[in-house]
């Protein structure tokens, strides 16, 4: 029973966490991240989006698969195994190994006094990955899957590097343990233009030349379109639209993956925006409120949004969390459906 | 189209001395530059290009360690020409926010924490002219209403706002005594898309509703397409070219431009996008010659050893690069050959 054969690799499923927040001395509470489920295959390395604004609960999550953060309730299994039932020793022994974390800003992960070799090294010696005499070698071959070479970082600090070399060591030092999943966090959002899409390609030659599953959250739809192929988009706690990239990115059924897809904005004039939109004005308020998270803000709402929460649906080949596309009311939804459609054009 | 900010040859540098040594940092070296009024000029560049020290010295903010080494700021207004680098603070104070405003970036750290949002406005107008405390919070609530925010937020605290309404309500605060320039800087970076979006909508309500003109800096070229006029390239604290926003995102010259634009992710095509080669170099010790020969694939001897200088290729469209301007000049020369 222990070491079940599983071909996923990461389940979740019904994983909420609740985070208390008293005033005084009544306690409220705030649900970061409220019944998410998706799962990730073994055989077929993919790389998954999590996709959402700030607020959204991605971060949670993500600290969630990374075993930093307790669930409050549901299950997340890494390859069968419950994360949450994992002993500190069998997480050193085989979870850290298994699952490594890259963040968003590569200056902060690595302390500007001590060269930047030194992390490698470290990571080989703490998880026994090679032999004294071949560490060098092993850390060389492992520099060179992310684009650098030993000789172009030993010896240097972290101030010395690009963001974007820095960000290739924090993914090497992912590496070195050979995981099967790296959680990144952001990894991009802090590189510039010029050296975003280096870091965004190297990901994608990671993915189909050692086999490493990613789990990619982010707030850049357009990144995510550019080399996700799954993507689950969040909205306050809840997963509203989850599938193929193509298809949630491609012809977003959600009226807030529509929204989120129309408000990137493109640097091509011919792109420019036409419509306005609505803003929330509390951040609290989305939160607390029945129904539909989105129902304040939905130029679809219906009065069933307002106290219902919405059912997951499967349509069109991924799964959306509202009511505009369940049976009994997708009769009223496809005139508005068009409605949308004339209005963006 | 009558300029309202003209530029000429502006040098500003950061000295610093640190364990008896001496080190100049070129943050802006030899921009000029005019800006129409009535339009929005976007900056465009990476960090580190320079463009926040353009912005500081633009404003008349540069304080030492940053030096202005050479070169001149002047703004024409209509009643006024003002050289704005040898102002004093007090006619600087008096030209700040009635005539001359801006924008920072993050909105969370400006706005008083302890004062509902009515009174940091009655505190900021009060400042600049003589008004009751009944008259500012009516000046406020016709402004908040014309702007479009909802009128809940003139009894807020800050931090009871989301981070969008916060920096609506900032631009709000900058600009409710109608200047005339407005420099913004990032406006929308840090924010949500689709927050993003409407902090955008309400910047182009102020332009549409008092006629001001922009000056945006942001590194985001999605944001720019959707505000700018006109977009100014920086790279390496130098102007590499500047144009019409259309023809900087269509039909851009400059091989940095080229490889910025391209490089862009796009949600209609999922074809491989690949970066810029190297790293923009440290303004400490740029490389000589143009500072984008080490990363470009046109670079000739030329572009090793000569700076080039902003050429106007087409009228209202300047590039600064060797190889765009022979190839420019020849073709001329076949035409009239």
């Amino acid at each position: 029973m222990r070491q079940q054969p599983s071909s996923e690799l990461l389940r979740v499923e019904n994983l909420t966490k609740i985070f208390q927040i008293r005033h005084g001395f009544s306690t409220r509470e705030f649900r970061a991240v409220d019944d998410a489920a998706f799962t990730l295959t073994a055989a077929k390395p993919e790389i998954f989006t999590i996709a959402g604004e700030s607020g959204s609960g991605k971060t949670t999550l993500a600290r969630m698969v990374l075993g930093m953060e307790q669930p409050s309730s549901g299950i997340l299994q890494y390859k069968g195994r419950n994360i949450a039932d994992l002993s500190l020793g069998e997480k050193r022994a085989w979870f850290f190994k298994e699952v490594q974390p890259v963040f968003q800003d590569p200056f902060a992960a690595f302390s500007p006094l001590k060269k930047i070799d030194h992390y490698l090294y470290e990571t080989v010696h703490n998880y026994k990955m090679a032999k004294k005499s071949e560490t060098d070698d092993y850390v060389n071959e492992v520099l060179q899957q992310v684009g650098l070479t030993l000789a172009e970082v030993r010896g240097r600090y972290p101030n010395e590097l690009s963001g974007g070399q820095a960000q290739r060591m924090a993914v090497a030092r992912a590496l070195l343990t050979n995981p099967s999943l790296i959680v990144a966090d952001e990894p991009v959002s802090m590189l510039d233009a010029s050296l975003r899409m280096s870091v965004v390609n190297m990901f994608r030659d990671l993915k189909e030349q050692q086999q490493v599953s990613i789990l990619y959250i982010t707030h850049d739809l357009a990144t995510a379109y550019y080399f996700a192929d799954r993507i689950a988009v969040m909205l306050r706690g809840w997963i509203v639209e989850e599938g193929p990239v193509e298809k949630v990115l491609g012809s977003p059924l959600h009226p807030y993956t529509q929204n989120l897809k129309e408000s990137i904005p493109q640097a091509d004039p011919d792109h420019a925006w036409s419509s306005e939109v609505d803003l929330a004005i509390l951040d609290t308020d989305e939160y607390t409120r029945k129904g539909c998270r989105y129902a304040g803000r939905c130029p679809h709402v219906m009065d069933v949004c307002r106290h219902t929460e919405p059912p997951n649906v499967t349509a069109q080949g991924r799964t959306v969390k509202c009511f505009l596309y369940t049976e009994e009311h997708a009769a009223d939804a496809a005139p508005v459906q068009s409605a949308v459609d004339s209005s963006n054009h | 189209m009558p300029t309202i900010v003209e530029v000429k040859d502006l040098k500003a540098y950061y000295h610093t001395h640190a364990y008896g040594v001496q080190r100049t940092v070129k943050a802006v070296d030899g921009i000029t530059l005019n800006i129409p009024e009535g339009q929005v000029y976007g900056i465009a560049g990476e960090s580190g290009c320079g463009k926040s020290t353009l912005l500081k010295v633009l404003l008349g903010a540069h304080k030492p360690p940053l030096y202005v080494v050479d070169g001149s700021v002047r703004y024409l207004f209509d009643d006024a020409q003002i050289a704005t680098l040898s102002l004093d603070e007090n006619t600087l104070r008096e030209l700040r926010w009635k005539q001359v405003s801006y924008i920072p970036q993050g909105s969370m750290h400006v706005l008083n924490p302890v004062r509902r949002i009515e009174d940091i406005f009655h505190d900021f107008v009060a400042a600049h002219q003589q008004v009751s405390k009944a008259e500012s919070t009516q000046l406020t609530r016709t402004y908040l209403r014309e702007l479009g925010l909802p009128e809940k937020v003139m009894a807020a605290y800050p931090h009871q706002l989301s981070g969008g309404m916060r920096q609506r309500v900032t631009i709000a605060l900058a600009t409710i005594l109608s200047p005339k320039l407005i420099f913004a800087d990032e406006p929308t970076t840090a924010l949500d898309v689709i927050v993003q979006r409407g902090v955008i909508q309400i910047l182009k309500e102020i332009k549409r509703r008092e006629g001001s003109t922009f000056v945006l800096i942001t590194h985001d070229l999605g944001v720019h397409a959707n505000l700018a006029d006109r977009i100014a390239v920086l790279y390496a604290g130098k102007l590499v070219e500047e144009a019409d926003s259309r023809t900087i995102l269509k039909k851009p010259l400059h091989p940095y431009t080229k490889f910025l634009i391209q490089s862009l992710p796009r949600l209609d095509d999922r074809s491989t996008r690949v970066s810029i080669p190297g790293r923009p170099p440290a303004l400490d010790n740029p490389p000589d010659g143009c500072r984008f020969h080490p990363r470009c694939p046109l670079a000739v001897d030329k572009c090793r050893t000569v700076d080039p200088a902003m050429v106007a290729i087409q009228p209202g469209h300047r590039v600064a690069c060797h190889v765009v301007t022979e190839a420019t000049e020849e073709v001329r020369h076949a035409a009239t050959a």
